[in-house]
This record gives structure tokens, C-alpha cells and sequence, in this order.
């Protein structure tokens, strides 16, 4: 297993790094005991996140892919962020090994949570727009719901 | 800086064995089996390292020595050769810790299936097999009782030589998987009652791919490999004399060094592990007084054990985690899990393992920067900010 130059550049530099205060939305996706918890903080002005945080515990890849995650919906519109994969995360940070595709995953939905609690505190049901969050993708009987 | 703390990985080869090998890499590449002399003296090696393997591990007669391709063949050899004969005479119980080698764990989990029943033995919390818990489940059925010397991630040295006569005692066999001990404290097969014991040359400064098993005489065991009359027919493949020949010298110069890089090792881990408990909600895993001396393995928690190692390595430190990102798998270590440790902590684990060329230095600088990234890594982990928001 290795890992590309950018997923290095992001792990040992990541970007967005703390938190926002005054966040107009906070996600949280994972579990501690498969490995994972990822946090993104939002502010959203107008139509537009201008400023994106994220703490992170985990891997290397988990580390990586939330910094991307971050860059890649900074001074986007929602309906921009809303669009976000995790094959477009994997894909900016120049691939991923097979075994850690799943942060990617926990990566989009991660934005997803983050957005979906933006709705909710505007008073709107997020559901209908963000979809269902996904806890984990992990697959390993820990007990983690999908 | 560069530091190689993974010693319990692999070691570095030994300029020493080195030397002692290369003849038989290069103009004495006889086949052992032949007749003409350059087969005759590659032989002569190859009996040679065998008498001083036999003498350094204690056994009676070098014809107990039996050659194999490393650690993984000779367990597995070990534990399938001996069950298969036993099973013809109505013996199909095996017992064994929860905490063994995959190389131990896999064999018995396939000889389950072929209809043995397994006895996994607890570890407890200090990582140590209690003797009365192995005669407790010794019953007349059973076969084979495998409990390694020492552990390879958490190094707790086990109680062999009282587990070894038990296991005399009740006329049940017994193997060990002393890859991780050998060369590191003393292992005597004859004090020991051992009847099967594994051991690998890379593991003390010698080469890749040569292992031995040793066979107590007497014990019925059928092949793994079979073939040509290699190894009295018990064991096919023309031999590794290279391997062989640096085997023996690699062990014998551990041997020969032990008590010295005993008390050193000791001394720097104890003062690596003092630094390191200073870390807040940090642990030491497994016992510190049944501990190999060049083994460390603590967990920090809030942290992932991958990321911990990532960053070590940008700092020049070569390490190894039982965190679950770094075998590719999602699940931590089953040694730390065997431990009784939460997965949550069991995902920040760190092993440091030293041999002789390690320094103070190192320790000096591992307690530098390994207090730094595990500061580092918690500034933005949200399972840290849980952790303190709780107390």
C-alpha cells in the first residue's frame, strides 16, 4: 500500500485545518471504534461556502481526503458542494489504495452532513436535498450502521 | 535522522554473517545432495550450522534440527505435521492463545475446519498465558499444546519452561513459536520441555527466508513438503546453505552478546517508556517486567495509530502500529484486542522495537518528537476534544 505524492502533500500539510465558532453548519460522520471520525465545519454567505474547517481523527487517507474535501467546496455554491463525490476527492488527490476508498466516502459525506445541518437550522428538512447520511461504510461486522 | 525501531519487523543483516554466508553465494554453490566435492563441502556447512544450532538451543542431538524456509513454515509444519498423525489416534483438540502468530492462528483455524476443536487461551491484561489455565484445559483428546515464547507486537515473554512441563506431565505435546525470543533471552528446549520450536534467522541480524523447526526425537510428525530425501526425508527442497550457514553464525553471535544487549536494551526501553507514560492518557501495553528488552508498545488515545506512524516516518523514524489502517484490514491488532483494549484505543497503538544499534540518541529524539506528533495529531481530532469534554 502505497500513497500517491498528494495525499502526502495533503496529510503532512493539511489544509482548513480547526474549527469555525460561528459555523452555519456542522457535520460529524464516523465512529471511533472503526477508526474514523471526521467533523466539517461550514460558514455559508448568501448562496456561497466561504470558509470550510475540518478535525479529523484517523488515518493518513482520512486526513488526506478530508483537507481535499475542504479545498474542493471552499467558494463553491451549495448546489456545487451538494455535487461533491468522494470520486472526485479520490480523483484530486491522485487515486487512493483499494482499502481506503471508504475515506472518500466518509469524506463526501462528511460535506453532506455539514450541508445537511445547514438546512436544518435555516428550518429546512434536509433529507429531500442532501439524502441520508451514511455513518460508515466500513463492512467488518463492528457494528457500524449504514 | 534516521531511526530503525522495527526490529521485531525484521533486523538488519550482520556485516559478520554476511562475510560468513558469501562463500557459499559465490564459488561454493554445490548442491549439498551431490557427490563431487564443491556439493561435499556446502554439505559439511549445512551439518555444521545444524551441530551449533543444536548445541546453542539446547537439544540433545543436532539431528533435531530440521532446516525450513523461516518462522510461518516451521509453525505451520509444527502444528499440521503433529495434528495429522495425532488425529489417526482419535486427538483432535489443539490448545493455543489468543494472542499467537497469524502463522499459529490461521493453521489452527484451517484445522478446524478439518474437524479439531481449538482452545484459545486469555491473555489477560498484562498480555501473560497462566500455566494452570493450560493444564486446566489440557483433556485426553488433546493433541497439541502451541503457546508462543514471546508475543511479537507486545513482546510479554511467556511461561514456557512451567506451560513445558505441564504439557510433559500430562504426556501432551507442545510447540512453540520462538521467533520473537530467540537470540533475545534465554531458550534452552531441553529445560524448557519444548518438544517443537520455531525459530527465523531475520529476526536476529540474519537472513531473510531460513528458518529451523526443532524436533524433539521421538515426536511423530508427518511432512509439509515433500520431495527429495532433503533433511532425512522429512523435509524436500535442495537446502539454503547460504541461509543455513548464516543462520547459525547470526544466532550464535546472539547468543554470544545476549546478557551485554540485554541489560542495555532494558535500560533504554525502560527510559523510553517512562518518557512516553508521561504523555497524558497514554499506556504501556502488555507487562513491562515479562517484556523482551528491546520492545515498546504503547497506545495513545484520540489518536489513530497510522497517522501516528506517517508522521514518524516524515521524522525519520521507522515504526510499526497494530492500528488496523496499516495491515490493510479494519480491524486493530487482535493482540491488543486480546488485551481487553476498546478498539477505540486499540487504533492508536505504536510499537518501537530496538536492537544493538540503536543509542540513547534514538531514545533521546523518539522522546522528542513522538510527545510532538501525538500533540499534533489531537489539535484536530474530534475523538480527543470527546475525550477531554468527558473529564
Amino acid at each position: 500500500m502505497a500513497y500517491s505524492e498528494k495525499v502526502m502533500d495533503h496529510f503532512a500539510n493539511p489544509r482548513n485545518v480547526g474549527e469555525i465558532p460561528d459555523a452555519s453548519g456542522v457535520g460529524e460522520v464516523g465512529n471511533s471504534k472503526c477508526g474514523d471520525i471526521m467533523r466539517m465545519y461550514i460558514k455559508v454567505e448568501g448562496n456561497v461556502i466561504t470558509d470550510c474547517k475540518f478535525k479529523t481523527f484517523g488515518c493518513g487517507a482520512a486526513i488526506a481526503t478530508s483537507s481535499m474535501a475542504t479545498e474542493l467546496i471552499k467558494g463553491k455554491t451549495i448546489d456545487e458542494a451538494l455535487k461533491l463525490t468522494n470520486k472526485a476527492v479520490m480523483e484530486a488527490l491522485d487515486g487512493l489504495p483499494a482499502v481506503k476508498v471508504h475515506c472518500s466516502v466518509l469524506a463526501e459525506q462528511a460535506i453532506k452532513a455539514a450541508l445537511s445541518d445547514y438546512y436544518t437550522r435555516q428550518g429546512i428538512d434536509p433529507t429531500p436535498i442532501v439524502g441520508v447520511i451514511k455513518e460508515c461504510d466500513h463492512d467488518h461486522g463492528c457494528g457500524c450502521e449504514l | 535522522m534516521h531511526i530503525y525501531a522495527d526490529n521485531a519487523a525484521t533486523t538488519a543483516l550482520s556485516p559478520d554473517v554476511l562475510k560468513a554466508m558469501t562463500p557459499y553465494l559465490t564459488e561454493i554453490y554445490g548442491n549439498p545432495s551431490s557427490l563431487y566435492r564443491t556439493g561435499a563441502v556446502a554439505k559439511d556447512a549445512v551439518e555444521a550450522a545444524r551441530e551449533n544450532i543444536a548445541k546453542l538451543i539446547g537439544a540433545k542431538s543436532p539431528a533435531e534440527v530440521y532446516f525450513t524456509s523461516g518462522g510461518s513454515e516451521s509453525d505451520n509444519w509444527a502444528i499440521k505435521g503433529v495434528c495429522k498423525v495425532l488425529k489417526a489416534q482419535g486427538k483432535n483438540h489443539i490448545i493455543t492463545s489468543k494472542f499467537e502468530h497469524h502463522a499459529v492462528l490461521h493453521v489452527c483455524e484451517s484445522l478446524a475446519k478439518e474437524g479439531f476443536e481449538v482452545t484459545y487461551l486469555d491473555v489477560y491484561s498484562d498480555g501473560l498465558v497462566r500455566p494452570e489455565d493450560v493444564k486446566a484445559a489440557i483433556r485426553p483428546e488433546t493433541a497439541l499444546v502451541t503457546i508462543m515464547y514471546a508475543n511479537n507486537e507486545i513482546g510479554t515473554i511467556q511461561p514456557i519452561a512451567e506451560i513445558g512441563k505441564i504439557c510433559r506431565e500430562a504426556g501432551v505435546l507442545f510447540h512453540t513459536d520462538a521467533v520473537q525470543a530467540m537470540g533475545n533471552v534465554p531458550v534452552n528446549v531441553t529445560d524448557d520441555s519444548v518438544d517443537l520450536l520455531s525459530l527465523t534467522a531475520h529476526k536476529f541480524h540474519g537472513p531473510k527466508g531460513c528458518g529451523a523447526l526443532y524436533i524433539r526425537r521421538g515426536v511423530r510428525i508427518a511432512n509439509l513438503i515433500d520431495g527429495g530425501a532433503q533433511e532425512r526425508s522429512r523435509r524436500a527442497g535442495t537446502e539454503n546453505v547460504a541461509g543455513i550457514v548464516g543462520l547459525s553464525k547470526a544466532l550464535e553471535i546472539a547468543i554470544d552478546t545476549m546478557e551485554e544487549r540485554r541489560e542495555k536494551l532494558t535500560k533504554m526501553r525502560d527510559r523510553l517508556i517512562d518518557g512516553l507514560l508521561r504523555i497524558e492518557r497514554s499506556r504501556l501495553n502488555g507487562s513491562r517486567e515479562c517484556r523482551l528488552p528491546g520492545n515498546v508498545n504503547m497506545c495513545f488515545e484520540g489518536i489513530e495509530g497510522e497517522s501516528l506512524l506517517l508522521k514518524l516516518d516524515l521524522a525519520g523514524v521507522c515504526a510499526s502500529s497494530g492500528s488496523a489502517c496499516t495491515s490493510g484490514s479494519l480491524d486493530p491488532s487482535h493482540v491488543l484486542l486480546s488485551l481487553g483494549l476498546p478498539h477505540e484505543i486499540a487504533h492508536g497503538s505504536l510499537r518501537l522495537s530496538f536492537s544493538d544499534s540503536n543509542t540513547e540518541e534514538d531514545i533521546d529524539y523518539l522522546l522528542k518528537v513522538v510527545p510532538e506528533i501525538v500533540d499534533y495529531l489531537r489539535s484536530f481530532s474530534p475523538l480527543w476534544d470527546k475525550i477531554k469534554s468527558e473529564n
